[in-house]
């Protein structure tokens, strides 16, 4: 099926090669951090984790996004999924292999990765994380390369497929479940610590991979002869609805606990990422935006006539996956490491080779959609032909 | 080979530790046998090692902080820096610390007293904590840095992936990462006059590193360096052993542990 992804017009070769040039120049930084040390980057002893782990969250997040689809056609048999499932199958492997890689370009000793499996720690969240991204990216590869060649050949999914089509069901609750407890295990980060870690990631994760996921199927749908369907869009478009209300909900919690508890330790990140703390404050319209566009998102699903007209939907979900990005991709990281252990700032700025590389994993995900989704469609418009 | 390593040291360091109770300026081990021949009994305090192991060592420090004054603070961050090999990069967002001062507000943001003027701007000494219930051992996903019988946390260079999940882990900032390589800094250190300390390792990049409460001295019989460069301020000592004399500086000065409400339990103890 592979080869589908061998014809294309020259605009699909000029963003294959727009991707792999942007490959090859984070490459290139890559080489350059090996060399020298991840002090290339604008990472600190304070602030020890940067864009790379930010950027790893949150396509966590992206990637379990996936099973928002699946859980409606597997489980409840909505038949009018059944075109685009694999969209969202291959949407979470590219999100995976972002994951992994965003992981080995962040840890000082590449070479000695391996460790993680000869002196296996189950008491460390980060060997479960290794072992549920790996295993999602295993599963999603059986049943999107299964489900996409069944229909090919116009044929039902062979039976073998559909328990592992049943795991990964729970297995992608289980990603970000236990990337959230990378987090909200650590005493002494209070903005971290919090029960309801796990359950905002879920919620943000559910609006952010469908959001992502309605971007490109529109996209999909204007410049090939494939149509997803705008029923399937619009059902997709209510579970963003729907998640991204939970997830500012959620939010509102926290500020909640924090702010009528006024314990100090609770208010400080939220005060620095909202507001400002003691004249440090950088990420303030960033935060604040993020608010703002996410709100608006949610207005412009909410209202049924704005929410069907396509130009209108693609703004929303672009809204939504902006808001969760600054959210999740930039504040929740960094804002973890503000105010340090000494209750003193040091703020963050990652350097111009970190964001070439970070850069070039983007292009290594999109590079991943592109082919795959090439395939899936050309297999469809073959269907409709 | 690593595990060998490992298993090796744990056993030397606390075979060396065993031979040297009951000598030197900071006595040790056996707290076993003395508790029986004294009589004594522990009453309950929190002492132990975790449960399981109800280990008889529990290395801890006391840091006399109304002895601090500019001249020792800066003969003992001098001593640990050059025993260890710690580099000076001179930018903070570089810098390895093992030990190092700061204020009492930044040392106990937690408990920080506004009015309590006799601490107020007071220098503290900061280092490793050798919690006894260690949350960077909890996370690291390799024990690179893991505990041993004595309490010591300990951290292996050479197992280590640069993750850094114990940097976010660790509630008190003890733990610095190799964002560049430290040779190269030692080796301009050195050609501006620095001495290394040869008997010590360096380090790579991309590692992290902290106080091992000098382990490698210990398994020689000889006190940390901190506790040489600054007798009158720093002890060490059996935290396990009732008739140590850290637990007798213990019972009669008032002192203070950092963060204690995280339930870490920490062995560094600040004396006021």
């Amino acid at each position: 099926m592979i080869e589908k992804a061998l014809k294309g017009s020259s605009v699909y070769w000029g963003w294959i090669i727009f991707l792999l040039c942007l490959i090859g120049a984070g490459f290139m930084a890559y080489l350059y951090q090996l060399k020298v040390g991840l002090g290339i980057t604008g990472m600190s002893r304070d602030i020890s984790w940067g864009v790379y782990i930010a950027q790893f969250t949150y396509f966590v997040g992206v990637a379990a996004g996936g099973v928002m689809v699946v859980i409606p056609k597997y489980l409840h048999h909505y038949s009018k999924y059944a075109k685009i499932v694999v969209f969202g199958e291959f949407l979470a492997i590219a999100a995976v292999v972002m994951c992994l890689l965003f992981i080995i370009v962040d840890i000082g000793q590449p070479m000695r990765m391996m460790n993680v499996i000869l002196h296996p720690t189950p008491h460390s969240m980060l060997f479960y994380d290794m072992i549920v991204l790996n295993g999602y990216l295993l599963l999603n590869i059986i049943c999107g390369y299964n489900t996409l060649l069944a229909d090919k050949k116009g044929v039902p999914c062979p039976g073998w497929v559909k328990p592992f089509i049943y795991i990964s069901i729970p297995w992608a609750i289980s990603i970000h479940t236990v990337t959230a407890f990378l987090y909200a295990g650590l005493p002494g980060r209070h903005f971290w610590l919090t029960a309801i870690m796990a359950p905002r990631f879920l919620a943000s994760a559910f609006a952010a991979g469908p959001a992502l996921l309605i971007m490109i199927l529109l996209f999909v749908r204007r410049v090939t002869r494939f149509d997803p369907g705008m029923d399937a869009i619009q059902t997709v478009a209510k579970t963003v609805c729907y998640a991204m209300i939970v997830n500012l909900f959620f939010m509102g919690c926290e500020f909640f606990t924090a702010f009528y508890s006024q314990v100090p330790g609770h208010m400080h990140t939220l005060e620095y990422l909202f507001s400002g703390l003691d004249g440090y404050g950088e990420l303030v319209p960033f935060m604040r935006g993020a608010i703002v566009i996410g709100l608006f998102g949610v207005f412009l699903l909410l209202v049924p006539t704005i929410r069907r007209n396509p130009k209108w939907l693609a703004v929303a979900a672009a809204s939504v996956f902006l808001s969760t990005w600054i959210d999740k991709g930039v504040g929740l990281v960094i804002g973890g490491f503000i105010p340090n252990p000494f209750e003193t700032i040091t703020e963050y700025h990652p350097t111009f080779p970190e964001i070439t590389i970070a850069a070039a994993i983007w292009g290594v995900g999109g590079l991943i959609v592109t082919i795959l989704y090439k395939v899936a469609i050309a297999v469809r418009e073959e269907q409709a032909a | 080979m690593s595990m060998d390593r490992r298993k090796f040291l744990k056993a030397a360091g606390l075979t060396a530790l065993v031979g040297l109770g009951g000598k030197g300026a900071f006595e040790l081990l056996r707290p076993g046998k003395v508790d029986a021949e004294m009589g004594h009994k522990d009453h309950g305090e929190e002492v132990h090692g975790d449960k399981k192991s109800r280990s008889k060592v529990r290395l801890a420090m006391l840091i006399d902080v109304m002895a601090l004054n500019k001249k020792n603070i800066e003969k003992i961050v001098h001593t640990c820096h050059y025993l260890h090999n710690v580099p000076n990069w001179g930018d903070p967002k570089d810098e390895i610390k093992w030990i190092w001062e700061d204020e009492y507000e930044h040392v106990f943001p937690d408990s920080y007293n506004e009015y309590n003027h006799i601490l107020k701007g007071m220098p503290f000494l900061l280092m490793c904590n050798h919690c006894d219930n260690p949350p960077c051992v909890r996370v690291c996903p390799v024990q690179a840095t893991f505990k041993r019988p004595d309490g010591i946390v300990a951290q292996d260079y050479h197992r280590c992936i640069g993750c850094r999940f114990c940097m976010a882990a660790c509630p008190y900032g003890s733990r610095s990462f190799n964002w560049l390589d430290p040779r190269v800094h030692l080796r301009i250190e050195v050609a501006e006059g620095r001495k290394l300390n040869k008997s010590f390792p360096t380090r790579m990049r991309g590692v992290v590193e902290k106080c091992n409460f000098c382990v490698e001295r210990l398994a020689e019989g000889r006190p940390p360096g901190c506790v040489e460069a600054a007798p009158d301020a720093m002890f060490f000592g059996n935290l396990a052993d009732p008739n140590s004399k850290v637990r007798s500086i213990l019972r009669e000065r008032v002192s203070l542990r950092r963060k204690l409400e995280l339930g870490t339990k920490p062995s560094v103890f600040y004396l006021i």
